[in-house]
């Protein structure tokens, strides 16, 4: 296990990271309750509580640093800076969204950003990722990938397969794990033996870290030192951050079976990662309430203004079926 | 866009240079990696070793290791490794050795690269080129010796190119790897020793453009990769009865130039298709239909498929020579079809 260097986070940094996760935040809350409302068609796949994750890693990324994410890719997307109006716009399947309208929710992309999609198949981003990274040395760049993936998602063979590769070729990689608890319904006791997924990558000489991914610091501080150790060409690493799903596997309704108890839930939610680096950036003075509040407020109103866009927003003219097929 | 350069004409008769199938595959190769620096290649044993087949030799001694990967050997990541690399810039030729193997990376395939431009709004290109052995007549048994082509060429997205000879080997493959799409480039491992006429510069084959290997009056051959040899054998046992079979190969079974299989239809108003793969569901049944569709009136007899039984590829040589389509049969098939008109 590597080990991170603690430094006291700059204003900045706390700043930045509290902006990301309340955009993810209302971001994701305001889709559900349109989800809720019938406007949305397909599946959506809430990353609210997951916040702290998205934010740590992201700010510790340059602009051409290139991700891959998953089914809940809708934080991942947010954090790296696509733009909000162009995401809801794909959520209601508009002309104007992120994917033209041809993706929805669980392929969502800007590779204007970096952000080389979210996926529909568990754990098929993390090769991508590996190619990116392969294409920034090959082309003498010194940047990096990192690829967002479930405890679930180390179930599958592509993921033990791109880890080895990635490893053999020493490639700028960050494999962050976001252990939520669950594969879709079934918890982690379920589906592996190990308590701690970031022992997987010692199967394949990778060194990894294991933080709290309520703390958005410590994500941030983990993915610092890891990022700073792939840009040196040392190699690919793996983040196990600790987490925990609000919501359901997808969509926001009850439960048709109780598999997680009411206790487990709260317990998790005491310990909300917006409301933890709130505390602590008033109690350390980075921030006053007041300021925190405006962010809030702030980002309602971007919000708000996103969804009137996706709204006004023309729908796909059926007769460009077949657009992007191909290229040429 | 990519600007395909048309094949320079053969050299006169007699001064022509010859090439086997797998040394104008690794020409082509060669030649286009010397042109685009963007262009790799990895995949299993494909630097060090050079390759099962001999496709790469003597690549790493010139392009070295940054451009000739050995990966071990984990198909999923190795063509996750070329979408990714793909998507961003790179012209990544990823070799699956044996096209059975392709179960083991389909998603990556089918689910990504197919899809990737499409679910991108447009805002990315997948120029990858995957190669891959197919075909039986080794004795190699059923999970290395299937033609797989008619899985692909369901897939929007893909393109699959199917070499009948060295040239066609060469000029596809520089084709796949100048292509703004995933390519799937079948070599056929039986032919992989064969020998024909090369030219030595670099020149690609249009894709989707089906070629007329032998003009004819009274019967029409459609035959994929290697039964292409096979239909023009037949086309001269039947030509000594006084039939005269025209030969298509349409080189690219997606796309599918069906317009020159149609046109060819409608003259000579009897249609065979060939290929290595089972008939159920294969691209036979797909030409089979479009041609029915566009050709209806024209035609004598039904559109008459040839391709394996329903059943593995077997491993004795007797039954798999049994298998396999040949010249024989499709010679049969041909007499049948003018029986019938």
């Amino acid at each position: 296990m590597a080990h991170t260097t603690p430094q006291k986070p700059t204003a900045r940094v706390v700043r930045d990271l509290h902006e990301r996760m309340v955009r993810i935040r209302l971001f994701e809350t305001e889709a559900g309750k349109l989800m809720e409302a019938g406007k949305l068609p397909g599946f959506l796949h809430l990353y609210v509580g997951q916040e702290a994750v998205a934010a740590g890693v992201m700010t510790a990324l340059r602009d051409d640093d290139q991700i891959t994410s998953t089914h809940r890719g809708h934080g991942h997307a947010v954090a790296k800076g696509v733009g909000l109006k162009q995401m809801y716009a794909e959520l209601y399947g508009r002309v104007t969204g992120a994917c033209l309208g041809r993706g929805g929710s669980m392929h969502i992309n800007d590779v204007t950003r970096g952000m080389l999609g979210a996926n529909g198949i568990v754990g098929a981003g993390i090769p991508i990722a590996v190619g990116a990274a392969f294409a920034a040395r090959y082309q003498g760049e010194d940047s990096v990938a990192v690829t967002f993936f479930g405890d679930g998602a180390t179930n599958i063979g592509s993921f033990h397969e791109a880890a080895n590769l990635a490893a053999v070729l020493r490639l700028p990689v960050l494999f962050v794990c976001e252990n939520n608890g669950y594969a879709e319904f079934t918890p982690q006791s379920g589906h592996m033996l190990l308590a701690d997924v970031a022992d997987r990558a010692a199967a394949y000489g990778m060194p990894s870290v294991i933080v709290d991914g309520m703390d958005a610091v410590a994500v941030h501080e983990a993915a610092v030192a890891a990022v700073e150790r792939a840009r040196a060409g040392e190699g690919p690493m793996m983040i196990e951050a600790k987490t925990y799903r609000y919501f359901d596997h997808q969509g926001v309704k009850g439960l048709r079976h109780p598999y997680r108890s009411q206790q487990e839930v709260d317990e998790w939610k005491a310990r909300d990662p917006i409301d933890l680096l709130e505390a602590r950036a008033v109690a350390d003075g980075t921030a006053t309430r007041a300021e925190l509040d405006d962010v809030w407020r702030r980002t309602r109103e971007e919000i708000a203004e996103a969804i009137a866009y996706a709204e006004a927003s023309p729908l796909p003219d059926t007769a460009d079926l077949l657009l992007n097929v191909y290229s040429g | 866009m990519t600007t395909i350069t048309e094949a320079p004409a053969a050299a006169p008769h007699g001064t022509a240079r010859t090439l086997t199938y797998v040394k104008a595959f690794n020409e082509g190769l060669a030649q286009a990696m010397r042109e685009d620096d963007s262009v790799f290649v990895a995949g299993e044993d494909v630097a060090g070793y050079g390759g099962v087949f001999r496709m790469f030799d003597n690549l790493l001694d010139e392009f070295g290791p940054r451009r000739m990967i050995d990966t071990p050997i984990s198909e999923a990541a190795l063509v996750g490794l070329g979408v990714g690399a793909a998507a961003r810039g790179l012209r990544p030729v990823v070799d699956l050795m044996f096209m059975d193997f392709i179960g083991v990376c389909l998603d990556q395939i089918v689910n990504q690269a197919a899809k990737m431009k499409y679910m991108f709004g447009g805002a990315v290109s997948v120029p990858l080129t995957i190669t891959t052995a197919s075909g039986a007549g080794l004795g190699a048994a059923a999970q290395h010796s299937q033609s797989l082509e008619a899985w692909l060429a369901h897939v929007p997205g893909l393109k699959v190119v199917m070499p009948c000879d060295a040239y066609t080997a060469k000029g596809l493959t520089v084709s796949a790897i100048r292509d703004d799409n995933p390519v799937v480039v079948m070599l056929n491992k039986v032919l992989l020793g064969s020998r024909s006429e090369v030219p030595e510069d670099i020149y690609g084959i249009p894709l989707g453009q089906a070629h007329t290997a032998r003009p004819g009056s009274d019967v029409t051959v459609i035959a994929l990769g290697r039964m292409v040899g096979e239909a023009l054998a037949a086309a001269d046992e039947l030509a000594a009865e006084g039939i005269e079979a025209e030969v298509i190969d349409p080189r690219t079974v997606q796309p599918l130039d069906t317009d020159t299989m149609i046109a060819s239809a409608r003259r000579t108003n009897r249609v065979l298709v060939v290929h290595e793969a089972v008939t159920f569901g294969g691209l036979g049944a797909e030409i089979a239909a479009q041609i029915q569709d566009a050709a209806f009136d024209h035609l004598d007899a039904p559109v008459l498929r040839i391709g394996a039984p329903f059943s593995p590829v077997p491993f004795s040589p007797v039954l798999e020579k049994a298998y396999v389509p040949d010249a024989a049969r499709i010679a049969q098939g041909c007499r049948r079809l003018l029986e019938r008109s």
